[in-house]
């Protein structure tokens, strides 16, 4: 539904988004992840033809976003960066003005805002002046407005910023049901929600896109990825990494913790250990107390920093 | 038509707008009390013992229209720009131009209201006299035409920043210039200067062309005027809107 391919978006001399090239197709959720100031929002901006591209075309439902403009805009629902709506409306107002502007009329229209409504809990707020709702509501309303007119694709900039956690909890759980029939595309810094939401999650830095997989893929590439923890108790910390070195599929070990008596090592494998690391493990620590013995999935957030920032996640881990 | 309807429905929505905040009733109200104050306090309306309204009444509205338009027009874009709500606005599916036009449209309807409401001085003119009520219903219309050449020049200044303010200032410098351009005063000094120049500059002010409105004569080229500034103010809005994002 959404192509994009080698945007790049100028602003003076400054490239905000530099040659990117993706795809969403219909029942995908795109995690679009990235630190501040890589070139989300601008990227998310010219795929709803807010921005003009500098270069490059995107097409959204096969129309060009610049050549087809109206066409392609009517398939996009979009939530812009802190969820705007004009302040002097009641909600009930501001969906309906969304709804006729999307050309829905007569039952059409309040079908579509009792839809919306009912989708985003506003029920309780509907009357209310959107100037003095709460910042929850307040995005609730403008997310009701991206899909008032249920469109194929939704284009959601920060969903869930601001939201207390339950309200996240929701959001995501919307995402995610709403994305087995549409095109979506959101950005995030949390990095939970991508295993939440995401069916594919691609990492933006600097303009450029540094990683594109499912999360699962991007996990893996993480050196944690397979790497055995495990906590022993009444065995002091040299005894138990001289041991684990003797493993012959360990190719390092740190102590995370030591305290209480109780030892906690991470034991890294070496290439090709394909998950038989555990096993191996536990067999050397037959004779001690295990109280733990898990083996490490890869974890995102070591995997954005280290692609993001490569020099300080050296440091840290 | 599908055109028509989108403008329709960005006007409703700034109407609305306008009379949920008090900046309706505020203008409406500091309108009338200045309208009827000159009119029958500085403009002399009963001493002048005649049945018109030219001068007490029509002959303020430039100076009135200075002040008050740029306060209606300088939210128009610069407030959607300052909550983001543009963001929303142009990914709709309407034209940057049915945008411009139903917020131009919104605006200059909601002039045209205040204007219509200053209904009891004709009231009172017909009771206690006979006036031309053509003279009056053309020095009307051009009042509107000329509340709308300012306004549209405040929507310029409203696309160019984010700050009410700074649009509120910089529109009503221009609409000055463009009163004083035809203002007998600067006339005088400029005739003394540069002679050559007095018709040029004139034909730029808003005085010049209200004055035929004035004494109930339809002039095309009055017309034209106003049209025009009309026209070039809001394609230049769309201008200034399309190179904000194009970076």
């Amino acid at each position: 539904m959404i192509k994009v391919q080698n945007l790049a978006k100028m602003f003076g001399t400054k490239r905000a988004v530099d040659d990117v090239s993706f795809s969403v197709n219909r029942g995908e959720v795109l995690g679009f992840l990235g630190p501040n100031g890589a070139g989300k929002s601008t990227t998310m901006r010219v795929i709803t033809g807010f921005l003009p591209p500098s270069a490059g075309t995107v097409t959204v439902g096969g129309f060009d976003i610049v050549e087809h403009a109206i066409q392609a805009r009517r398939l996009i629902g979009y939530l812009p960066e802190n969820a705007p709506a004009y302040t002097d409306m009641t909600v009930f107002g501001f969906l309906n003005f969304a709804a006729e502007i999307r050309g829905l009329r007569g039952d059409a229209r309040k079908q579509a805002v009792n839809r919306a409504v009912e989708m985003c809990f506003l029920e309780s707020v509907l009357h209310q002046s959107v100037e003095t709702l709460s910042k929850g509501y307040r995005h609730r309303t403008c997310f009701a407005q991206s899909v008032i007119h249920d469109p194929d694709v939704l284009v959601l900039d920060e969903p869930t910023d601001g939201l207390d956690p339950n309200q996240k909890h929701e959001v995501r759980q919307l995402i995610r049901r709403m994305g087995e029939k549409k095109a979506i595309i959101f950005s995030t810094h949390i990095l939970e929600e991508v295993d939440a939401a995401c069916t594919r999650a691609i990492i933006i830095d600097r303009g450029k896109i540094v990683a594109n997989g499912t999360p699962q893929e991007l996990r893996q590439k993480s050196e944690w990825s397979g790497a055995v923890t495990l906590r022993v108790k009444n065995v002091a910390a040299s005894t138990v990494s001289t041991k684990l070195y003797q493993v012959p599929l360990v190719k390092r070990v740190t102590v995370v913790d030591e305290k209480d008596g109780r030892v906690t090592v991470r034991a890294f494998p070496k290439s090709g250990a394909n998950g038989a690391l555990a096993a191996a493990i536990g067999e050397a620590a037959h004779d001690w107390q295990v109280e733990q013995l898990h083996t490490e999935e890869g974890r995102l957030d070591e995997v954005f920093r280290s692609i993001t920032m490569p020099d300080t996640a050296k440091e840290a881990a | 038509m599908n055109a028509w309807h989108n403008v329709w429905t960005i006007t409703k929505r700034e109407l609305g707008a306008y009379f949920t905040s008090p900046i309706a009733y505020v203008f409406i109200v500091i309108f009338l009390l200045l309208c009827g104050f000159f009119t029958f306090f500085v403009g002399g309306f009963f001493e002048r013992q005649e049945a018109s309204l030219v001068r007490p009444f029509f002959d303020w509205h430039p100076w009135f229209y200075l002040f008050l338009v740029p306060a209606v027009g300088m939210r128009l874009w610069a407030e959607e720009r300052r909550v983001g709500t543009i963001e929303l606005l142009l990914t709709m599916p309407i034209t940057a131009w049915q945008a411009i036009v139903g917020k131009f449209l919104a605006s200059w309807l909601f002039l045209a209201l205040a204007l219509a409401l200053t209904f009891p001085v004709v009231i009172t003119v017909n009771y206690l006299g006979d006036p031309d009520n053509g003279v009056i219903l053309t020095a009307y219309i051009g009042s509107w035409l000329m509340a709308g050449a300012y306004l549209a020049i405040s929507c310029i200044t409203s696309a160019l920043t984010r700050s009410q303010v700074v649009s509120f200032i910089i529109s009503l410098v221009v609409c000055l210039f463009l009163i004083l351009a035809g203002f007998p005063p600067v006339i005088n000094v400029l005739e003394q200067v540069a002679p050559r120049l007095v018709e040029l500059v004139a034909s730029f002010s808003v005085m010049t062309h209200f004055e035929g409105f004035q004494r109930g004569v339809l002039d095309v080229r009055d017309l034209l005027f106003f049209l025009s500034v009309i026209g070039f103010s809001l394609f230049t809005t769309s201008v200034i809107l399309r190179t904000h994002r194009a970076g």
